[in-house]
């Protein structure tokens, strides 16, 4: 029964899931200055890109934080950038916004309090589904999955670091001017 | 210039300044290019850096095909296509890795890491008559430029250099190390990939000088840069540029080759200088070092580092290289390929990774913005109503390219930093190439003798 989850444990869950349910809807209803509240000062964004290789080199499948491309590779100041350049109102590829809907599933803790990451901080698997509404038809969605390593800061949750796994090789939207 | 068609002429008319919206959309034309533009042209496919050991291997595209890019045996680099001879089935499904032996996985014919023919297995007694040498996969000439990798299909075609025309002068200047030396760039890990809806020649002229101010609006007011994540120019330096910037030019060639080109002069600051840099020390140090290097091997032409469009679909923002690979008349993938110093500090490598994947790419600040709009032009102009309306690419039509300033010795047309001179110019070559039947009706009317004349300062003494 080693699956089996403590009370504790289902609790942590539970306050994750909420934590990420909140973070969703702030997203959706594009309250990215509150968003962006829910990050530490010292957060790292990365979304990694898949590559085709052979499964005899799956280490190299997808591409390496500050040494390789990504989708995105970067810290709290520049994600304060992309939403103060979405508030501008002339920056035509959210202009106006798109309606985005993020899903987020499959939550799971993958160590608390101790191990790799510093007291204080849990890291949590998860997979995530984020649709696109743009203008009349234009639809897209993307579908991956995120580690998150969120850390208690005066009680509350933060994300202190995210990993995006999108599971596209060859991009299938014209641009990504949201956040996952 | 060659004479075009009545037909071609009405598509694309350069001494009107006018475009038929019909070569974004009609799917006829598209076929046409395919075999007129993309079989003929030499096409940028990757880099040296990308394939450095022998057996390494990349994916690439020659418009819509896929292709094989190959470090043979022999230190040589091979591009096949990546369609096996038997049955058509795509022979190699990796984007990347090393082997000197390509199996196909519907029957098993293997080719070697020059593309031959090497092996049946099973069918040794099957193909005893056949002439093995003649069944491997399609080659296409290769050459390689500074390190840049380049292929045609087309036997009959110019050398590579023939080809540039000239701007040869250029592209060098965007594929060496930053301290001026050659062969010392390398592509960093990870082609950046992604499709969106538009024709693939709507991106390829370079450069658009006065997209920038509106198109980019949001970057300026929103994090305080330029495009490409220089600081916003002073206000007393930005009213400069309503007019005429100072020795900035657009400079194309009649082989369609577009771009912009600052004249450089010894009292241009140094790269480290213009403040993009100012909290990354390293960066900045490291730059100056380098240029200082570079000074002392180009003297004042250290300062010139221009990426040229190369005709039909390569292009280039600042040290990035993209790629507009066709994929129907209205769909695009492009591919981007980021540029660093292969003997760099690991740290100024990931500052510039950090720094091209804010600007450029799909999340790029700069080119989310560029997509919005050229997606958004595709659409507007599908119509049968909006097909007959023809776009207007007059800006500055009556005024004749100036000349490069004899001093600095430069090649290409010269024209004003605000005119749709590079625009006209590469869709004029555009048409060229699409009604011409071989390389000989292809040959842009200005020699390479006439050439010289061109570097002659503007009132032509």
């Amino acid at each position: 029964m080693a699956d089996l989850m403590s009370y504790e444990e289902l609790m942590l869950r539970l306050e994750v899931e909420n934590f990420f349910y909140r973070e969703a809807d702030l997203l959706d209803e594009h309250r990215y200055e509150e968003w962006l509240d829910l990050f530490t000062e010292d957060a790292r964004y990365h979304a990694p890109m898949h590559r085709n290789v052979s499964s005899k080199e799956m280490d190299k499948q997808t591409t390496r934080e500050g040494v390789e491309m990504s989708w995105f590779d970067e810290g709290k100041e520049t994600l304060v950038k992309r939403v103060r350049q979405i508030r501008t109102g002339v920056h035509w590829a959210e202009e106006p916004l798109s309606r985005v809907t993020h899903f987020v599933a499959n939550v799971r803790l993958l160590d608390s309090g101790s191990g790799e990451v510093g007291a204080g901080e849990i890291r949590v698997k998860s997979r995530f589904l984020v649709h696109r509404s743009r203008l009349e038809d234009e639809d897209n969605t993307w579908i991956g999955n995120r580690i998150d390593t969120l850390r208690r800061v005066d009680g509350e949750w933060k994300i202190a670091r995210r990993e995006i796994y999108i599971d596209q090789n060859v991009l299938l939207s014209k641009n990504l001017t949201n956040f996952f | 210039m060659v004479q075009l068609t009545p037909e071609m002429k009405r598509l694309v008319d350069s001494e009107s300044g006018t475009i038929s919206r019909e070569i974004f959309w009609n799917r006829d034309l598209y076929d046409q290019e395919m075999e007129q533009v993309f079989n003929r042209s030499w096409l940028f496919v990757g880099h040296e850096s990308q394939v450095p050991e022998p057996g390494d291997y990349i994916l690439s595209r020659m418009g819509e095909e896929a292709v094989i890019v190959s470090r043979g045996r022999d230190g040589k680099v091979y591009v096949f296509l990546n369609s096996c001879r038997h049955r058509g089935n795509r022979v190699c499904r990796y984007e990347q890795g090393n082997t000197f032996t390509h199996m196909c996985s519907f029957h098993g014919w293997t080719y070697d890491s020059t593309g031959a023919l090497v092996a049946l297995p099973y069918h040794e007694n099957g193909y005893d008559a056949m002439d093995k040498s003649k069944w491997g996969l399609l080659q296409a000439r290769v050459e390689v430029f500074h390190g840049s990798i380049w292929a045609t299909w087309d036997k009959s075609a110019p050398s590579f250099r023939e080809y540039l025309g000239g701007a040869d002068f250029y592209l060098a200047t965007g594929l060496m190390h930053t301290d001026g030396s050659d062969n010392g760039a390398e592509v960093l890990g990870g082609v950046v990939k992604w499709r969106l809806g538009c024709n693939w020649k709507v991106p390829c002229p370079d450069t658009d000088t006065t997209h920038g101010w509106i198109t980019h609006r949001s970057t300026a007011l929103g994090l305080g840069v330029g495009p490409t994540g220089n600081p916003v120019r002073p206000r007393e330096d930005r009213s400069v540029s309503v007019g005429q910037v100072r020795s900035r030019y657009t400079v194309s060639f009649p082989e369609g080759h577009t771009m912009g080109v600052t004249i450089p002069e010894e009292s241009d600051p140094g790269w480290a200088e213009n403040g993009t840099w100012e909290d990354k020390p390293a960066v900045r140090e490291y730059l100056r070092e380098k240029f200082e290097e570079r000074k002392r091997r180009l003297g004042v032409m250290a300062h010139l580092s221009v990426g040229p469009a190369i005709f039909p679909n390569e292009g280039w923002l600042g040290r990035v290289v993209r790629i507009m690979h066709p994929q129907g008349p209205a769909t695009t993938e492009i591919w981007t390929y980021f540029f660093v110093d292969k003997d760099a500090p690991q740290e100024v490598k990931t500052a510039l990774a950090a720094h091209y994947e804010l600007y450029y790419g799909p999340g790029g600040v700069t080119q989310q913005d560029d997509m919005e709009n050229w997606y958004a032009l595709t659409i507007a102009s599908k119509g049968p109503v909006a097909q007959k309306l023809d776009l207007n690419y007059q800006m500055r039509i009556d005024e004749p390219p100036l000349h490069g300033p004899t001093e600095f010795d430069m090649p290409g047309l010269f024209a004003h930093n605000y005119s749709d001179e590079n625009h006209r110019r590469y869709y004029q070559r555009w048409a060229e190439v699409m009604q011409a039947r071989d390389w000989g009706e292809m040959a842009p009317t200005m020699s390479a003798a006439a050439r010289g004349d061109w570097v002659t300062n503007r009132n032509g003494s």
